[in-house]
């Protein structure tokens, strides 16, 4: 601390033009993959057999902890609202507060979150491996272009999982609200269920949150690639690498989520 | 597991019924690795009363976990804030007219649950990532094994300051994330609602009840992280892959730890306070 605060003015502006140079090689390096993403998916140059091997890890074997997640949301929403519910008396609504919050919000949010902790930091720990153990550009020596081969499937694969573990923790969220209502304020889940239906939600929210989900998708695979590829120093880096990427996606996630609640609405 | 090349018998039930010999050993292995984490955390306890200070370490680790995360809490509470009290003004717009209780709803919300949930999210991704990164890359390059050598418990030299240093910079995290989090509420409350700043500032809803379920919530969550994440660091194995493997678990489970405490906490809470 002491020796920034006797550094001379020039040392700020040296730490102040690091940081944005750093930020924009951040941004930069994102578009550019991005870009290259894209092109190879549209011209279908992207190994199929790997997307699918990365389906089944990053999808199937996320589920338990979806599952978990969800139902414990639902249930803690419900907690949550059932002061409220009980000083209104409104019990018939409180299948339309739980359901437009969990659906519009916390499900994609949370399952967000979680998929960014499991999927996005195993597959920047696993691209950074690679990158530290130059298997990288052990594959660019035999032509392989690792962004076909590797990126593209994988960022292919996190989009889809987090679109399809977001319909399915919808559910599965909704459902622990309905017997976390039934618990601890004795609504019958078929009072429950009659409240998501009476009209108040439409397929608008469920669609609201699905939207944000893709987008989410694109921003934990975008970043989990880049940040895997890009790892330097053994396994150090690697632990780096990963901590650098769960936290700017969860970030990201945080600040699309505002945008895309007004862009959407 | 083990790899011996004569038949045994648990083997040979194996081969009569694979799936229950899979679910068993799941279940063993879900077991042992509960009483490790179960022993690293009396472990972290005892140290924590009876160890030698080390308060470099733990100045360190608390400039480290509190004052480096500041930034990234406070960008993501902001965001929440303007995106809870918007999308709740919203609707609350379509069922009642009156917005003059939203600002109190939102502050219990606040107090009760989510400044401490939210904030424990963010720091078992940011905080428990980085711990189990620290101590996993300690690991895989042998340097606990050297502490080890020299008659020192890594729970004691490593998870202590760190377990120290996020209980007590918890706290003052999440009071920060939630001042945030409301100003940012305020904000967007005058800005797309038209409520005066003085209505919406409205503390009459926050009971003793909720000031107590939040800072149990800090508490519960302050001292699982790091105990979590430490865990996971020290039983990483297998060179950057296995450093990178065991942050995937940190945050996982850290995060469903939160997840899980948080549903009991609340209901507990409830039950308690109404």
């Amino acid at each position: 601390m002491s020796a920034e605060s006797s550094a001379p003015p020039t040392a700020a502006f040296a730490a102040l033009s690091h940081w944005a140079s750093e930020s924009v090689s951040l941004l930069g390096g994102l578009g550019v993959l991005f870009g290259d993403i894209v092109r190879r998916v549209i011209r279908r140059e992207f190994d199929r057999s790997e997307l699918l091997r990365n389906l089944y890890r990053m999808g199937i074997k996320s589920v338990p902890i979806v599952t978990v997640t969800a139902l414990f949301t639902g249930g803690i929403m419900v907690i949550q609202a059932a002061p409220i519910v009980q000083r209104y008396g409104a019990y018939g609504l409180l299948g339309w507060g739980a359901g437009f919050g969990t659906l519009r919000e916390i499900a994609p949010l949370l399952t967000a979150l979680m998929i960014n902790g499991r999927v996005g930091a195993n597959n920047t720990a696993e691209l950074g491996t690679m990158a530290v153990t130059e298997q990288i550009d052990a594959l660019r020596a035999l032509a392989i272009n690792p962004v076909g081969f590797l990126v593209a499937p994988r960022f292919l694969a996190i989009v889809i999982t987090l679109f399809l573990s977001t319909i399915f923790s919808d559910a599965l969220a909704l459902l622990g609200a309905a017997y976390a209502g039934w618990g601890f304020l004795g609504v019958e889940p078929g009072v429950f269920y009659r409240g998501l239906t009476t009209g108040l939600l439409g397929f608008g929210d469920v669609a609201h949150g699905l939207e944000k989900s893709i987008v989410f998708g694109i921003v934990i695979g975008l970043s989990s690639c880049h940040f895997g590829l890009s790892t330097r120093g053994g396994a150090p880096g690697v632990g780096r690498s990963v901590n650098a990427t769960v936290v700017a996606s969860a970030a990201g996630i945080f600040v699309l989520d505002y945008l895309l609640s007004f862009a959407l609405s | 597991m083990t790899s011996s090349s004569e038949p045994n018998p648990l083997a040979l039930a194996g081969a009569r019924s694979p799936f229950a010999a899979a679910l068993g050993r799941l279940v063993l292995e879900q077991l042992e690795s509960v009483r490790d984490l179960y022993r690293v955390l009396v472990l972290t306890l005892y140290y924590s009363l009876r160890g030698a200070p080390n308060k470099p370490a733990f100045f360190r680790q608390m400039y480290e976990i509190g004052n480096r995360s500041l930034a990234f809490l406070a960008i993501v509470m902001g965001f929440i804030g303007m995106i809870l009290v918007y999308q709740g003004g919203l609707q609350t717009q379509r069922v009642v007219p009156d917005l003059s209780l939203l600002g109190a709803t939102f502050l219990q919300l606040l107090v009760r649950d989510l400044a401490a949930s939210i904030c424990a999210l963010m720091l078992a991704t940011r905080v428990g990532a980085g711990i189990a990164a620290e101590i996993g890359s300690m690991v895989v390059t042998e340097q606990v094994d050297a502490l080890r050598m020299c008659a020192t418990d890594p729970v004691d030299y490593l998870i202590r300051p760190r377990f120290l240093a996020c209980l007590s910079m918890f706290g003052a995290l999440v009071v920060i994330a939630a001042g945030v989090a409301f100003l940012s509420g305020m904000w967007t409350a005058y800005a797309f609602f038209g409520i005066n700043p003085h209505t919406f500032a409205n503390v009459s809803m926050v009971s003793i009840g909720d000031l107590t379920i939040g800072l149990t919530k800090c508490v519960a969550y302050g001292a699982a992280i790091p105990v979590i994440s430490g865990y996971c660091g020290l039983t990483a194995f297998g060179g950057s892959e296995g450093v990178g493997a065991a942050t995937t678990r940190a945050v996982v489970n850290s995060s469903l730890a939160v997840i899980v405490l948080n549903f009991v906490i609340s209901g507990a809470g409830y039950l308690i306070f109404g």
